[in-house]
This record gives structure tokens, C-alpha cells and sequence, in this order.
């Protein structure tokens, strides 16, 4: 018996990358029916599997970010933290990783050190050993330099558990910090606008921002997720329609820095649609959200995390966004692929 | 931010409402065009619609550049990128708006050189540190666009860059607004004047709409109080049975336009005789070619050009909805068969289309939605 693929773009584009609708389809279309045909329920950020009795959560990313390094950080710290916090969102603390380098022919030894230096930094920020890795070579022109990629293990923890269906009607949605830095960053980096920010990508583990949520909250905290390529809006899309619900937000409690919104602005980019590589999304229970706000903002690098949005019975399977005026707009899933090869 | 935050303030939005809502207060039904995609947009990314009186309809124009192209002049351009191995830029708007045989973007996956610009001064760029190569930009928009493509023509040819060209596809605003006077299916009662468009040409280009057609016409900024105050400034011109060109985005639109823009487009472009116009046909006077004298930079010229035309899918009723008399959901085929990520006409790709924005931040909110969206959340 053949699996039916239901996925019916004739040709891979960059959009099928991009973490929005496209990837979604992809995914969903031709991935999940013939590769794990038999896994059934939303597709998270980390599988979670019991085995001989033991729990644990696993989860693999790959990073091929144009330019390697960046302001703020470098395709090293961000295959390390991207693939922890993968973990991290799942309700899994990371353990253990394993890492592919795939090379290009005449990538300068140094460039390499470096990578790996910041790798060795962010896994022992992390707490957490490289257990095993892979190296590919690839001619000259066949990679910018090199792609990475690794594969997580983590320990699920005890307090939480992570499940769309039990996100209610009335639960608040709480966002780690501001908006867009990642993203934006990333897209002045490259040098093809004429545009200057003082702005750096927000890479970072965020385990123990979850950690500390946990141990206060952990109860209360249905769901959470990193709002990586296609940003906050496709995120929270994401849960709408595995829940069936609605995410309403208020604009103006939103944070974003000033030069996120000023090149948003000025691009015709909306920021909710803008990677992040150091925030994350919790839907929380109302009845524990203050001791998960509390919690996050008495840890290091939480103090600006704030209650975004509620969930509602209404738009179903959608995000409206509103404002204090009254004025109000759905934000769909990303869709097509502003800014491609941010990780 | 400075000229962001205080255009947003919740505040004044709500006394602006208040104020539309006394002046509308007429027992009267109100149908103003916006005739600017970038209007089109920001009513809908705004949620105007939420705070404006029912008996005031907005009707979407024409003003989005993407939209009123043709397909057969995409098809033109990316024949002339596939056949000549040329590097085809063009501005992001552009990149999924569906030809025949797929947008640029599905062209360059197939492995046609395919870059977006953000000006076609970066188009120029890209021809000087790509000397073996041609760059063709692919120029669409109004007059807002056109001033930037002339500078480059003149410096392209001030500096003799021999490989780089455009594909010129630039149209003027006002044969476009004649024609959805003259359409006879079209009623209105006044104009939100475009706010970029006249930063170039000014105000007075409008006055004929005022004084021939008996319509107020108020051009306006982007944010929201922009937009509401111009409504303010129709609806008092309304009830004073006035019809005058009023101009609320002063911070930025000179009455007398911009000379030196209008100069240089002078230098580098000459009216088409008549050009086609997705919706509205083909439109005498209401396109810019490049004069003779850029004629080695003027890609028209320089390849040989298929001239492709394409009627549009008979279901898809682009033409209605660009005109305004069909309001985007009234399309057979919207959030069906045509939807962001399969498009088939560019109004649903452009961000400036209307489709595009009706679909993306207005369709799927419901009467429930909409009280949840009247409460503060957080």
C-alpha cells in the first residue's frame, strides 16, 4: 500500500523554506503522509517518545544563514541555541547533540574555527555535550561556505506538558520579549539596503527563562513555541488551527524596538511575520499567568516579557489583531518568502 | 517614532471617528474611492473599516501597479530574461504575480536569473559588478516610481553602462482616473487622492475632477489619522455642497509637485499613444516609454520583444474589482480557487491589491470577532 502524497507544487521554491504556508503544505503534504504515516496529531517542535520506559524528546534543525556571522551572533551559536530551544519549547531541557557540517570546498580555516568556537561556547552556555557529528565536502559554488546541522536529545520535564487540545478559551498568551531583532538583523547584514540600525540578532538559549516558567507555572502552561522563520504570526496561525480557537492580540502591547519597526515600516514588512532566534510564545492558563510572568521577569533576560493576547472562541483557526481605537485585522501564516535564509 | 506614533494615536483616531460619524450623520449613503493601493492597504491593515459608520463605503481604486499589469507584459519580460540570459531585477512586489507560465519567482526556481531590487539605482548596482552580464529592470508603478527609473536612466547613460536596460512598464494616474469617471457603471461621490503619486505631480492635476466632475478630491497620507482626516475634510466639503482639491498630506505633498522629479521623467520618458490596462483596457496617453535618446538602454528595443497577450481567466473578475464595482469577495473565485498562495490575478499578490488585503486581514473576521476585537485583551 503507497502512501498518497497530497502535495501538488510542481517545483521547490524558497517559499517551501520560509516556515509559513508553503513549508506547511510541504510538510504536511508529502513528509508526514509517507514518512510517518503512522505519528498522528499537530506536528511540534520536538517529537517526544518513550522508549523501554524512559521519556525523551528529540528534534533536528538545519541552519543555512546568509551571512555566516551576523551582529549578535553566528551560524555556530545559532545551530546550538535554535535546535535547544526546539527542545525547550517541547517542555525538554537538552541533553546531548549531534552536528553535520556540510563544507564548501575553499571555506578559509579560520572561518570554520570560528564557527565551531562559538559552537563550543553555546554548548557550554547550554549545558550540553556534543556526543557525535558528520562532515560533508561539497564543491566550490555548491554551498555558501557551510551549512549546519544538528540534532538534539533532551529530558522532557516532569512539571509541563505540552498539548494544543488543551489550550481553552480565555487562556493568555505571553511573549519572552521583542520582535523582529533576528529577522532584521540579519536582512541589514547582508548589505543590500542602503539601511543602518544598531541592532543585533536576539540568538540565545532559552531554557532557563522556561525553566524558571516552569517551576512556577508548570501546571498552567498548555503550550509553547519559538516564533523562528515566519515570526509570532505564523506561530500562533499554527496553534489557531491545531486548536481550533482564536488568538487575539492587542497591537500596541506588542514590543518591537524602534529600528525593527522603522525598517518594518520602511519595507512594507510586517514584524509579527519577522524571525526570532531568542524569544518564545506560552499559552498560559489565567489563573497561573502571574506567577509564569512573575517568574519570567525575575529571571535573567526575562524582564521584558509581557501578556500579548488572549485566546478566544473567535475568529476560529484564526489571529486577529486589534487596537485601542477599535480597528482590528486578521494576520494570517506567512505567506511566500520576504526574507529567505535567515537561519 | 516620529511621524508614525502621532498618526496612531489611539486617541485622536477615536476623535477623528467621532467626528466622521457626526459629518456622515446624514441619512445619506457615501461611496468614496481610495484610489491608492498603499490606501487600499493601510485601511485594511488599520481596521478603518471597524471605526467608520456604514454609511460611509470605500471603494478601491485603481492605484495599485502591479494590478493593472497586464500578464502579457510579465510574460514579455521574463521571454526577454529566459531567451537573452539576462539578470531580470524588479521591485519584491512583483516576484509572485502569476504569468502564464508562472511568476518570476517559479521562473527563477526553473533557473532564470532572477533578483529583487529595492531601487533601480540597486539595479544599476548590479550591472557594474556584474559586467559580463545584462541587467534588465523590470520598472512598474506611477509617478511615484518613475522619477527614480529616469535618474537611473540618465545616470546609466551618463556613465555609458552598456549592460543594463528597462523594461519600462511605468503609467500615469490620471488617464486611469478619467477612465473610471467614464466608466458608466461607477458612481462616486468623492476621491481620497493618492499621497505618493502626487508628492511628484502635485495637486493640481486633480482640479478637473473638482470643477468638471463636481467632486471633492482630498489627497492623503497613509497612517490613520491621514486617512481619516482626509474623510473628515470630504464629508465637510460634502455638506457645504463644495467641491474643491484639498491636501491633507501637506507634510509631505507640495502643492506644485516636484519639479525636479517631473523634469527628469520629462528628459528620459515620452507618452505611450495607448496602453493596455488589466481591468480597463487599453487607456491612449496613460504609459511612459523611453525617449530616443535612452533608446540603447530602453530593453523594448534592444530584445526582441514576443508582445504576448493574454485575456485574462474568464471566471476571475480582476477588471471589476480593480474598478471598483465588484468589492473583492464578490469575485467567483476569491479564497477558492484564487488565494495568496495561488494567485491568479495580482490583486491577490501585491500588497497594495486589494484582494490581497481583503483576504489577508478582513475576510475571516466574523460578528463575533469583531466584538472580541471592540474589548481590550491584554
Amino acid at each position: 500500500m503507497g502512501a498518497v502524497s497530497r502535495f501538488r507544487d510542481p517545483q521547490i521554491e524558497m517559499a517551501h523554506g520560509a516556515g509559513g504556508k508553503a513549508s506547511r503544505r510541504l510538510v504536511e503534504g508529502l513528509f508526514a503522509p509517507l514518512l510517518s504515516a503512522h505519528s498522528s496529531g499537530p506536528l511540534g517542535d520536538a517529537a517526544h517518545l518513550n522508549i523501554d520506559g524512559g521519556s525523551l524528546a528529540i528534534t533536528t534543525d538545519s541552519f543555512v544563514v546568509k551571512p555566516l556571522m551576523f551582529p549578535g551572533g553566528s551560524i555556530g551559536e545559532l545551530a546550538v541555541n535554535g535546535t535547544m530551544n526546539d527542545l525547550a519549547v517541547s517542555g525538554a531541557k537538552g541533553e546531548a547533540m549531534v552536528a553535520t557540517f556540510i563544507l564548501e570546498e575553499g571555506l578559509p580555516t579560520s572561518v570554520l574555527e570560528r564557527e565551531v568556537r562559538a559552537m563550543a561556547a553555546a554548548l557550554h552556555k547550554a549545558g550540553v555535550a556534543l556526543v557525535g557529528g558528520d562532515t560533508k565536502v561539497v564543491e566550490r559554488g555548491k554551498a555558501d561556505g557551510m551549512y549546519i546541522t544538528t540534532t538534539g536529545i533532551g529530558r522532557p520535564l516532569p512539571q509541563v506538558k505540552i498539548d494544543t487540545r488543551s489550550v481553552r478559551p480565555r487562556d493568555k498568551i505571553i511573549l519572552s520579549g521583542p520582535i523582529g531583532d533576528h529577522g532584521i538583523t540579519i536582512l541589514l547584514a547582508r548589505g543590500d539596503l542602503d539601511l543602518e540600525a544598531d541592532l543585533r540578532s536576539d540568538t540565545r538559549c532559552v531554557l532557563s527563562l522556561i525553566e524558571a516558567m516552569v517551576a512556577e507555572a508548570g501546571p498552567g502552561i498548555r503550550w509553547m513555541r519559538d516564533p523562528t522563520r515566519g515570526g509570532v504570526a505564523t506561530s500562533l496561525n499554527e496553534l489557531a488551527r491545531d486548536c481550533g480557537l482564536g488568538m487575539v492580540l492587542l497591537e500596541e502591547e506588542i514590543p518591537m524596538r524602534d529600528e525593527v519597526r522603522g525598517a518594518c515600516e520602511l519595507l512594507g514588512l510586517d514584524p509579527l511575520h519577522i524571525a526570532n532566534e531568542g524569544q518564545f510564545l506560552a499559552v498560559v492558563a489565567p489563573e497561573y499567568v502571574d506567577a509564569a510572568l512573575n517568574a519570567l521577569n525575575r529571571a535573567e533576560g526575562g524582564d521584558d516579557a509581557l501578556v500579548i493576547g488572549e485566546v478566544r472562541a473567535e475568529p476560529a483557526c484564526a489571529v486577529l489583531v486589534t487596537t485601542r481605537y477599535g480597528g482590528s485585522r486578521i494576520v494570517d501564516m506567512l505567506v511566500g518568502d520576504p526574507l529567505p535564509r535567515i537561519c | 517614532m516620529r511621524y508614525v506614533d502621532e498618526f496612531r494615536d489611539p486617541e485622536l483616531i477615536t476623535k477623528a471617528a467621532e467626528e466622521i460619524h457626526r459629518l456622515a450623520n446624514t441619512g445619506k449613503h457615501y461611496r468614496i474611492m481610495e484610489v491608492c493601493g498603499g490606501h487600499t492597504h493601510a485601511i485594511y491593515r488599520f481596521g478603518l473599516k471597524d471605526v467608520l459608520p456604514s454609511n460611509i463605503e470605500l471603494i478601491h481604486g485603481p492605484g495599485c501597479p502591479v494590478c493593472v499589469l497586464p500578464m502579457g507584459r510579465i510574460d514579455d519580460g521574463l521571454a526577454v530574461a529566459k531567451q537573452a540570459d539576462v539578470i531580470f531585477a524588479a521591485f519584491g512586489d512583483m516576484m509572485r504575480v502569476p504569468g502564464t507560465h508562472g511568476s518570476p519567482f517559479e521562473h527563477k526556481a526553473r533557473g532564470t536569473d532572477v533578483r529583487i531590487v529595492y531601487s533601480p539605482a540597486d539595479a544599476l548596482q548590479l550591472a557594474r559588478k556584474n559586467p559580463q552580464r545584462h541587467v534588465m529592470f523590470f520598472a512598474i508603478g506611477f509617478e511615484t516610481t518613475a522619477p527614480s527609473t529616469a535618474l537611473t536612466l540618465m545616470r546609466a547613460k551618463a556613465e555609458g553602462v552598456g549592460n543594463f536596460s528597462v523594461f519600462c512598464n511605468h503609467v500615469t494616474i490620471i488617464p486611469a482616473m478619467r477612465a473610471i469617471l467614464d466608466s458608466p457603471d461607477m458612481r462616486l461621490d468623492a476621491f481620497i487622492g493618492p499621497g505618493h503619486v502626487s508628492t511628484v505631480i502635485g495637486c493640481r492635476p486633480y482640479e478637473w475632477i473638482a470643477s468638471t466632475e463636481g467632486m471633492p478630491i482630498v489627497t492623503s497620507g497613509f497612517e490613520p489619522l491621514d486617512l481619516l482626516q482626509s474623510i473628515v475634510m470630504i464629508l465637510r466639503q460634502l455638506r457645504a455642497g463644495e467641491a474643491r482639491v484639498e491636501n491633507q498630506y501637506k507634510r509631505v505633498v507640495p502643492w506644485e509637485g516636484n519639479r525636479a522629479a517631473l523634469k527628469a521623467m520629462a528628459e528620459v520618458f515620452q507618452l505611450r499613444p495607448y496602453f493596455e490596462w488589466r481591468g480597463l483596457g487599453f487607456i491612449s496617453q496613460s504609459a511612459l516609454r523611453v525617449r530616443d535618446e535612452y533608446s540603447q538602454w530602453d530593453a523594448e528595443r534592444r530584445f526582441p520583444i514576443p508582445n504576448t497577450r493574454v485575456t485574462d481567466p474568464k471566471a476571475a473578475q480582476c477588471g471589476e474589482v480593480l474598478k471598483g464595482v465588484l468589492k473583492p469577495a464578490q469575485c467567483k473565485l476569491f479564497g477558492k480557487e484564487c488565494a495568496p498562495e495561488h494567485p491568479i490575478g495580482a490583486l491577490m499578490v501585491s500588497s497594495e491589491g486589494s484582494c490581497a488585503a481583503y483576504y489577508n486581514y478582513e475576510h475571516r473576521k466574523t460578528a463575533a470577532a469583531m466584538l472580541t476585537s471592540i474589548a481590550s485583551v491584554a
